[in-house]
């Protein structure tokens, strides 16, 4: 163990070149450093750092991972009239899944990682740990068929301006990767709304449209999946007829709960075996990732518990007023539809862009859940609101502070 | 008393809320049911519990806030003065347990030298004058140097001997006056005034003549007390919750009648009132005679450290406003000071808790103010992988070399230095720490006794995590934004969010939990010293 470690300091390269903040950063991942404390001020100091926070964030995320994945497979082959049960075709569905989310997951990194380092070098501090979350977030809350080169413009976009200009990690107005998905959703909005988007492997969803299967697909699963005489993916299949690949949210936007209900039952929209962005649809999953956020204290209960609150009230407004099928949807059944969860637990608890007061919490998680829900009830164009509920509310957040604040200090004048 | 009430009138509302989510969205479901979906009504009944029971869980912190606020109220509001019992529970802050705790039983240890260190105060000229020269015969209780802001105060020899060593730092400011001691102390005759019936102008000049001025500290800033204020009232915590501070009775070591007599002195001082608070928690004792004492308002205070810190103790039971000048004193100081009265001679006998994980021998030792660290831990200090800290793990000075106790520490730890690489150490660590994250295991062992070192365990980053400190603190305000402010020098928002109430000490343990490692004592007293000079 010795040597390893000599063995890699040996290989350090000289300081303030950019191969040294690259060093620096996954020297610093492989070996916890041999600072220590200074001689004023605290001596002992707690396990805890911003690595094993954002890291156990991500270990929250990876169940929405592993669902994610598989349900991009599923999607697909539910939509050629394939293996219409959840776990038939089991690695063809994987297979696909990951040809559709590692492009992703990859250039994600590549792109935000590669502003990151360089930001890092040009400063001259070391590599901060922000975008391990952004970077696990942003893959679950695009659509599986994203253009690549528009993701990396986005999540360019999203580091660069929404997060390097602003002075970095634990800097930022706006949730780093909301702001990637609000790029993409209005500088190319038609690649993340409507009904096309959600289902990969298709040029167009339309009744006999047929895949569009890359060399992944036809040569190298189907090479491998043919020396174990599996079953393989089968490039002359088209899109079954009736099929339209509406989301619930679209649905019910038309024609209310019973429209839903006559495509998708109860038990799918929870599960998330729906089509969708990769991360958002299986509800359980997300809120088994709530509970380990929770439990380690990590992610606020109080933005997500009041964000729930002001999302059901909201609902119960708009179930009394009851002027379009969509809001006459009983409150309870929004939580099975659309993200709500994946966006309270996962986005609206960013500690940097979120209120930082106990109280400001409530305010801000509440005022997510109403606005939200306002969104994506009444909005026609995008029947989706909570990433631009949570942008909006991190722009007041700094606002809300300030009052909440304001009033400590006033209390504390008043004392004299 | 009254923030029990609260808090469980709090806790069944939050259960109720939850069991009528539960219940409605039951209903709900029940009503819209019949198409044979009752396992997702199911499964979403149990983790609707789940999720709402995790919040219950954590939401046991709004209790926290909830009873702090209210400690406050009782502070302010309390009827019962006097010899009446006010309680003080406190929920916010976190006890760390070391390995290395002392034995109950005292040890003698006369060391040969013993030193005044001027930077052990704050707020003096960093070359104060000499009134001894090298070579010099001086008496326990004589005038060592005084400090060119406060003329008037002198700070005094603990022992009698010869000065042997003035030892001087950068820019030649002077660290160290060192006394070779006397084998049997001769004390210098204090001809002190009769508590009875002298006057406050009288003590004053008395207490600055003889070295009795610099047992004090001022609040806010905590400073030496400045020539011409009097303190609006006079706090002594009469006990310490930091890490390993070991008993109080064991300090007092039976010196009652000097405590007494010093807060005889100490209502001479103030037009206020004297505080002293005690340990009202649950497994600890304290001497009976403690609670005898005349003279004094006393105040009990149960919850984890920072409770016994005289800040924490200050905001609850009479808070510092804006133009308040408030004087705190440590149990050892006032016995010193009521000796003073008492025995006519300026007794700096300390009771020192020499304790840690890497301490050879954590016991409990009976020797004079500012003795020599290199006798009496003299192994710890030789070896390079034991840091020896003149105070706790908190908030004490590191020591190194030519090294003296620190004028108002009590205690000396020895840790190990942590100047190692760990293999995913952030990760997977390989050995336990005490920790305020549950994403630890040993979160959940809450009477394990570590063994600590000095690593960081991690690098300094920006303010990511918030609502981290306010756990930690049981003070009614919110110290990131606070920190936020000295760093931007806002004086309004430092003033408004109550930095005068703070000292380093109280902010100790939430460097010591901070995730993103910022130095939040040196922090503070940048903004003090700041305040100092601006406001």
């Amino acid at each position: 163990m010795k040597k390893l470690l000599n063995f890699i300091k040996s290989k350090e390269p000289k300081k303030g070149t950019l191969g040294h903040t690259l060093y620096d950063g996954f020297f610093t991942f492989l070996y916890a450093p041999n600072e220590v404390t200074g001689s004023k001020g605290v001596h002992i100091r707690d396990r805890m750092d911003l690595k094993r926070t954002m890291v156990t964030v991500v270990l929250a995320l990876q169940f929405c991972y592993l669902l994610g994945t598989y349900n991009i497979g599923h999607q697909h082959f539910v939509a050629l009239g394939m293996y219409e049960s959840f776990f038939e075709g089991f690695h063809l569905k994987i297979a696909f899944g990951l040809t559709k989310i590692l492009p992703l997951f990859i250039w994600t990194h590549v792109v935000g990682l590669g502003i990151e380092f360089y930001f890092a070098w040009k400063k001259g501090h070391a590599i901060e740990e922000g975008f391990l979350v952004s970077g696990a977030l942003i893959p679950l809350i695009m659509p599986p068929d994203l253009p690549i080169w528009i993701l990396c413009l986005a999540v360019g976009f999203a580091v660069f301006l929404g997060k390097e200009a602003f002075g970095g990690t634990g800097m930022n107005i706006w949730n780093v990767a909301l702001l990637a998905r609000a790029f993409v959703f209005f500088a190319y909005p038609t690649t993340i709304s409507g009904d096309q988007v959600w289902i990969a492997g298709f040029d167009q969803i339309l009744p006999g449209a047929a895949t569009d299967y890359g060399w992944w697909q036809t040569s190298f699963f189907n090479t491998i999946f043919g020396w174990f005489d599996w079953a393989q993916f089968d490039s002359t299949a088209v899109i079954v007829d009736g099929f339209t690949g509406a989301t619930p949210l679209s649905l019910a936007y038309e024609g209310g709960w019973s429209a839903v209900t006559d495509v998708y039952s109860s038990s799918q929209m929870l599960w998330g075996a729906l089509p969708g962005s990769v991360g958002e649809t299986s509800k359980p999953l997300i809120i088994l990732g709530a509970i380990i956020l929770l439990a380690s204290k990590i992610g606020s209960w109080r933005i997500m518990f009041s964000g729930l609150v002001g999302a059901v009230v909201m609902s119960l407004v708009f179930n009394a007023w009851g002027a379009t099928p969509f809001m006459e949807v009983p409150w309870y059944n929004q939580f099975l539809m659309g993200s709500f969860w994946f966006a309270i637990v996962f986005m609206a608890t960013d500690p940097v862009t979120a209120t930082a007061t106990n109280y400001g919490k409530f305010i801000y998680g509440f005022l997510i859940g109403m606005i939200g829900m306002i969104i994506r009830i009444i909005n026609p164009a995008y029947p989706e609101g909570w990433m631009l509920a949570i942008l909006l509310l991190n722009t007041f957040a700094p606002l809300i502070d300030h009052y909440v604040v304001l009033g400590n200090i006033k209390k504390r004048l008043k004392r004299a | 008393m009254k923030v029990l009430s609260a808090s469980s009138k709090f806790l069944p509302f939050i259960f109720r809320t939850l069991f009528f989510i539960v219940l409605s969205t039951g209903l709900a479901f029940g009503q819209s049911g019949g198409e044979g979906n009752m396992v997702t009504i199911g499964v979403i009944l149990i983790l609707g519990v789940l999720v709402l029971g995790a919040v219950a869980v954590v939401g046991n912190s709004m209790v926290q806030v909830l009873s702090v606020k209210t400690g406050v109220d009782i502070g302010s509001t309390s009827d019962e003065e006097g010899t009446g019992a006010n309680i003080h529970v406190l929920k916010k802050g976190t006890d760390i347990k070391l390995k290395g705790e002392s034995h109950q039983e005292i040890e003698d240890v006369f060391t040969s030298r013993y030193a005044v260190q001027p930077f052990n105060f704050n707020n003096i000229a960093p070359i104060p004058k000499l009134v001894v020269e090298e070579g010099d015969e001086v008496l326990a209780g004589q005038a060592l140097f005084f400090d060119k802001k406060h003329p008037d105060v002198f700070f005094v020899s603990p022992v009698s001997g010869e000065v042997v060593e003035i030892n001087r730092g950068l820019k030649r400011a002077i660290d160290q006056v060192v006394i070779l001691a006397d084998k049997e102390i001769s004390y210098k005759d204090l001809n002190s005034p009769d508590v009875e019936t002298a006057d406050r102008e009288e003590i004053r000049t008395f207490l600055k003549e003889n070295g009795g001025w610099p047992l004090f500290m001022q609040r806010p800033y905590n400073i030496l007390p400045d020539n011409d204020e009097e303190p609006r009232d006079i706090f002594i915590s009469g006990f310490d919750t930091s890490p390993l501070a070991g008993d109080s009775s064991v300090a007092i070591d039976g010196r009652f009648d000097a405590i007494q007599k010093g807060i005889q002195v100490l209502n001479k001082l103030t037009d206020g009132s004297v505080f002293m608070s005690l340990d009202g928690r649950k497994e600890s004792s304290f001497p009976v005679e403690l609670e005898e004492l005349s003279g004094v308002e006393k105040h009990y205070f149960d919850g984890p450290h920072p409770a016994g810190n005289v800040g924490v103790q200050i905001h609850h039971i009479k808070p510092i406003k804006q133009g308040d000048i408030v004087w705190t004193i440590g149990l050892q100081e006032l016995i010193t000071l009521g000796n003073m009265f008492l025995k006519n001679q300026y007794d700096a006998t300390r009771i020192i808790n020499v304790c840690g994980p890497s301490a050879q021998r954590p016991r409990y030792i009976r020797t004079f103010l500012g003795a020599d660290l290199s006798e009496l831990v003299k192994q710890e200090l030789e070896d390079e992988k034991i840091r020896v800290i003149s105070g706790n793990v908190l908030c004490g000075d590191k020591k190194e070399g030519n090294a003296f106790l620190d004028f108002y520490s009590t205690q000396v730890t020895c840790i190990s230095e942590g100047n190692d690489y760990e293999m995913f150490g952030w990760l997977i660590p390989q050995s336990f720490r005490p920790t305020v994250s549950p994403t630890f295991p040993n979160f959940a062992l809450k009477e394990m006794a570590y063994d600590v070192d000095t690593n960081t365990h991690g690098e300094k980053r920006a303010f990511v995590v918030s609502g981290q400190y306010e756990e930690l603190l049981p003070v009614d305000t919110f110290p990131q934004h606070l920190f936020k402010a000295i760093i931007t020098r806002d004086i309004d928002r430092m003033e408004g969010l109550g930095i005068y109430e703070l000292v380093e000490e109280d902010v100790a343990l939430c460097e010591f939990a901070c995730t993103s490692k910022q130095p939040l004592q040196k922090l503070l007293r940048e903004g003090l010293d700041f305040m100092l000079v601006e406001a």
